[in-house]
């Protein structure tokens, strides 16, 4: 293990993170909140002090292999979400540590998962510090790293592999900088886009970019209560489901449409099926709810910013889904497994693998009833490498076993078996809400220190993809 | 430049290693786990798929690419996919083809086919071998501005009137007009200033005409007095014996092959005149000794094996040969072979690299940069570069000594027109000088990127 390299990959992580910190106070001076100079200001200060102390000096040895990748990209998450949380505490605002770690671990894992009772009450730059780390998490600090990164390092994309979600990860171009700035640039634009529009929609600009950067992480985090439902216009709520969507899709897509490579972004059956999975959804818990509200319009308004919602993993809310049939509150769970495309800023265990197993799955089921069947499991019509479907096999496993451990250690806390496992299953799929008290209308505010503690664990697992924060832990004789 | 290679083998990969740093390189091979562990090393884009079909190079963007380079393991799949390439519209083809029986045809391949290069890395280890033999004190010799500089690289040996010289008294007491470029030492690579003493066991690299270069060589070694290499010995009978013997007839050296495969022997002695063929084990003992090998000049070992060329060549050297050179293909395995007693190690792999990246590099300097040579050496540690002083900057028609260089660099000559000259602090640069640069840091683009 090359200690010196990954304290330096996690001080120049670092240095990011502290200077973005600089924003809410911006945000403070602006709306005249005196605390921020404190509140933002020491943590500001103490980043930037860690960030220097470990980049002073470029390590000479700087060989970065798959276990140094996947250390410093979960090492650094867990020092920023440390870190992140330190102007919630400082400011009082949630006074207690555990609290305002959960916050911001929900945060930058793009959870949305929120333990305030009453979020309205919380200062402007706090609100807009929270919903940041939605921004920034949603894409990953890394690559922003690599994106303004300017020397020639080559062994990027251990890097890359342990932040990127999905079972593959490819560059864009053949340089990974660029490939960064590309995303980054992408990513830019189309939250630029939808705080347009939301403005367009008559909400208030600080609203508009709150929202905006909470909805391109896929995240999930709103200034009401009420969520997106407080503003009570079709227009809004489908200006975000639309977008939500939108950055659910495999970015790479994006890249392909500005080239105009058209036919390599129509035909990605992942999307093509993310799509359909959406529509068929709606259409399905629609007819299942449609005795709740007043009419089709109506009823299909709610239903699929629910689905879509719930499938990118944001966790944006316009109704309680709560008081909706066991059916639909069955299937809304199950959406948030499938999650959103692979190389998209949402959470779950993403389309494309979900698609691999069933494709492995029928397969297997060929093979049984006719041993002689030669098949191959095919993703957009190559066929899909033995290992990357071991992969997938593999992290269905992990997953299930770290998820049944997690409902464990939660169920300690006394809440029904239903309710443990839906914070779980939201926190491990970066959702954001469960079902019963968790609902879209509760918050997980009831929990004991111990089980946020878990909870976090879990956010972190669900956003790195397991294996970054399990190398953590693993003991090592090198 | 966007570059694509074709072919994730030795030389497609350390291929992308020289060239990542500074180019968009995309490789392609079948083979997922070589396009996985190239991208995964190097800042590369890997395709999987078969260089041949015009939907791979389509997504390689093969339209947009300015150099192609094919090093897959056959022929013919490099010059069809050359061809291929070139109608898709890339702009420079580079094949690499080893079989001999292509040797007839590279004109018409280059002119009617229009690929740009063709690389054959037998022949050009047999040209470096065949240079080693010329110059027997010699490890390696590198030539630049088209022939005019020579870069030697020799060891010092103890005893030798080198040992305990200081740099400045080189030239007054030897009257010898060459320039110590580099030195090293165990594992420790230095740029010599005119303090610097020699010292027995030093590897020394230095540049100078060549005239200058055998006089260098006439003067160190008491006992060089037309002391060629008269009889030479190939162990191993692959192509680059082939080409070797080939090189060797022509220099007037009696050449002796020993190989094992029979067909292999007759298929040579088809080929070759006035060659002794034997087909024999060449690792046995007993017959190196029955076929008098040890009496030979120089030992070439050419097996398949790395390991066994290395074990002849020490094998040859405690015998009393004068001059052993090995072929080592997995140079990265040979970072330790300073503490061998070995004197020249050649590696096909290395000279075709270098002989690529000189043509990448020429590109590169008809696009506006100004590189036109470049070799790494010492295991890639140390380059040296020749630039061409293109305009007027502010460094040229400066006295050398008036301008302050970086650390780790050396302005080992500079040509101008016909004429070399070792620069010393009076001397200037001029427009269209060409500039050979010795340099312990990478990445030098330009001649402004020496100066402070």
């Amino acid at each position: 293990m090359n200690y010196r390299m990954i304290s330096y990959i996690m001080g120049q992580i670092l240095k990011v993170v502290g200077l973005f910190m600089l924003l809410p106070i911006l945000v403070g001076f602006i709306y005249g909140e005196d605390h921020v100079v404190a509140s933002f200001g020491i943590p500001f200060l103490i980043t930037m002090a860690i960030a220097i102390i470990f980049t002073i000096k470029k390590p000479k040895n700087n060989s970065v292999f798959s276990m140094e990748g996947f250390v410093s990209v979960a090492a650094s998450w867990v020092t920023m979400s440390c870190i992140g949380a330190l102007p919630f505490v400082i400011s009082g605002e949630i006074p207690d540590y555990p609290s305002a770690l959960f916050e911001t671990v929900s945060g930058f894992t793009t959870t949305g998962a929120t333990i305030l009772e009453d979020v309205e009450a919380m200062s402007r730059s706090c609100l807009f510090w929270r919903a940041f780390t939605h921004w920034l998490g949603g894409m990953g600090v890394l690559m922003f790293v690599l994106a303004i990164m300017s020397s020639n390092d080559s062994r990027t994309m251990h890097m890359m592999r342990a932040e990127c979600a999905g079972p593959k990860v490819g560059r864009l171009v053949s340089k990974s900088r660029f490939s960064a700035r590309i995303l980054y640039g992408i990513y830019i634009t189309l939250t630029v886009s939808e705080a347009v529009l939301l403005l367009c929609g008559g909400m208030p600009l600080y609203d508009a970019v709150i929202h905006a950067c909470s909805s391109a992480g896929t995240g999930g985090f709103s200034i009401w209560g009420d969520s997106i439902g407080h503003y009570d216009s079709v227009y809004i709520e489908m200006v975000i489901a639309t977008f939500i969507i939108l950055f659910g899709v495999n970015f790479n897509l994006y890249y392909y449409l500005l080239i105009r490579k058209f036919s390599l972004a129509t035909k990605n059956e992942e999307v093509r099926t993310y799509f359909g999975v959406i529509i068929a959804a709606t259409i399905i818990i629609a007819i299942n709810v449609h005795k709740l509200y007043d009419g089709v319009g109506d009823t299909l308004r709610h239903t699929f910013f629910m689905v879509a919602s719930t499938i990118t993993s944001a966790g944006f809310s316009t109704t309680d889904t709560a008081k909706w049939p066991v059916f639909s509150q069955t299937l809304l769970l199950m959406l948030m497994f499938v999650g959103s495309c692979a190389g998209s800023t949402g959470g779950g265990m993403k389309v494309s693998r979900i698609m691999i197993l069933i494709k492995t799955g029928i397969k297997e089921l060929k093979y049984i009833t006719n041993p002689r069947a030669v098949t191959t499991v095919k993703m957009d019509g190559k066929p899909v490498e033995k290992d990357v479907v071991r992969g997938v096999s593999n992290y269905l496993i992990l997953f299930i076993m770290l998820m049944c451990i997690s409902v464990l250690l939660v169920t300690l806390n006394g809440f029904t078996i239903e309710e443990s496992a839906s914070a779980v299953i939201t926190c491990m799929n970066n959702i954001g809400f469960g079902v019963g008290r968790f609902g879209p209308a509760g918050n997980l505010g009831g929990l004991n220190a111990f089980s946020k503690v878990v909870l976090c664990f879990d956010m972190l697992l669900g956003r790195l993809e397991i294996y970054p924060l399990i190398m953590l832990f693993v003991p090592r004789r090198r | 430049m966007d570059i694509i290679i074709v072919g994730c083998g030795k030389v497609g990969t350390a291929l992308a290693d020289v060239l990542n740093d500074e180019h968009n390189v995309t490789i392609i091979d079948k083979k997922e786990a070589l396009v996985e562990a190239a991208s995964n090393d190097y800042d590369v884009m890997g395709i999987v798929g078969n260089c041949l079909q015009t939907e791979v190079l389509d997504e390689a963007n093969v339209d947009k690419c300015n150099i192609f380079i094919a090093v897959t393991a056959s022929d013919e799949v490099n010059i069809l996919s050359c061809l291929i390439a070139k109608k898709m519209g890339a702009r420079h083809c580079i094949a690499r083809v080893r079989s001999p029986e292509f040797d007839k045809q590279l004109v018409f391949m280059r002119e009617e086919l229009g690929i740009s290069m063709m690389v054959n890395p037998d022949y050009n280890a047999a040209n470096g071998i065949a240079k080693v033999l010329r110059y027997p004190e010699a490890i390696n010799i590198e030539s630049f501005a088209k022939g005019r500089v020579d870069l030697a690289e020799i060891r010092i040996t103890s005893g030798s009137i080198l040992d305990g010289v200081a740099l400045s008294q080189l030239s007054r007491r030897m009257r010898l007009d060459v320039l110590i470029c580099a030195v090293q030492r165990g594992d420790e690579l230095t740029i010599p200033n005119g303090n610097f003493v020699l010292r027995a066991g030093d590897k020394i690299h230095m540049t100078a005409s060549h005239s200058n270069i055998v006089k260098f060589f006439k003067s160190i070694s008491a006992a060089y007095r037309e002391k060629r290499v008269k009889s030479a010995v190939l162990i191993g009978g692959g192509r680059v014996a082939y080409h070797l013997a080939q090189q060797l007839i022509e220099m007037g050296v009696k050449v002796k092959i020993i190989e094992i495969d029979r067909d292999r022997c007759l298929e040579l002695s088809d080929r070759l005149n006035k060659v002794d063929i034997s087909c024999a084990d060449g690792t046995d003992h007993d017959i190196l000794e029955e076929e008098r090998v040890y009496d030979a000049d120089a030992v070439v070992t050419l097996t398949g094996i790395d390991e066994e060329n290395i074990l002849l060549s020490l094998l040859a050297k405690n015998n009393g040969v004068e001059k052993v050179v090995t072929k080592v293909n997995r140079m990265s395995l040979m970072q330790f072979s300073d503490t061998l007693d070995l004197d020249s190690i050649i590696s096909p792999k290395t000279i075709t690299v270098n002989q690529i990246l000189q043509y990448v590099r020429a590109r590169q300097n008809s696009m506006g940069n100004s590189v036109t040579t470049l070799y790494r050496l010492v295991n890639e540690r140390l380059e040296a570069i020749e630039f061409v002083v293109r305009d007027e900057k502010e460094y040229v028609g400066v006295p050398l000594k008036k301008l302050k260089l970086r650390s780790g660099i050396l302005i080992a000559s500079i040509v101008r027109g016909n004429e070399l000259i070792i620069p010393k602090g009076d001397d200037c640069l001029k427009v269209n000088d060409s500039v050979v640069v010795v340099t312990t840091t990478k990445g030098m683009h330009d001649l402004s990127n020496i100066f402070d």
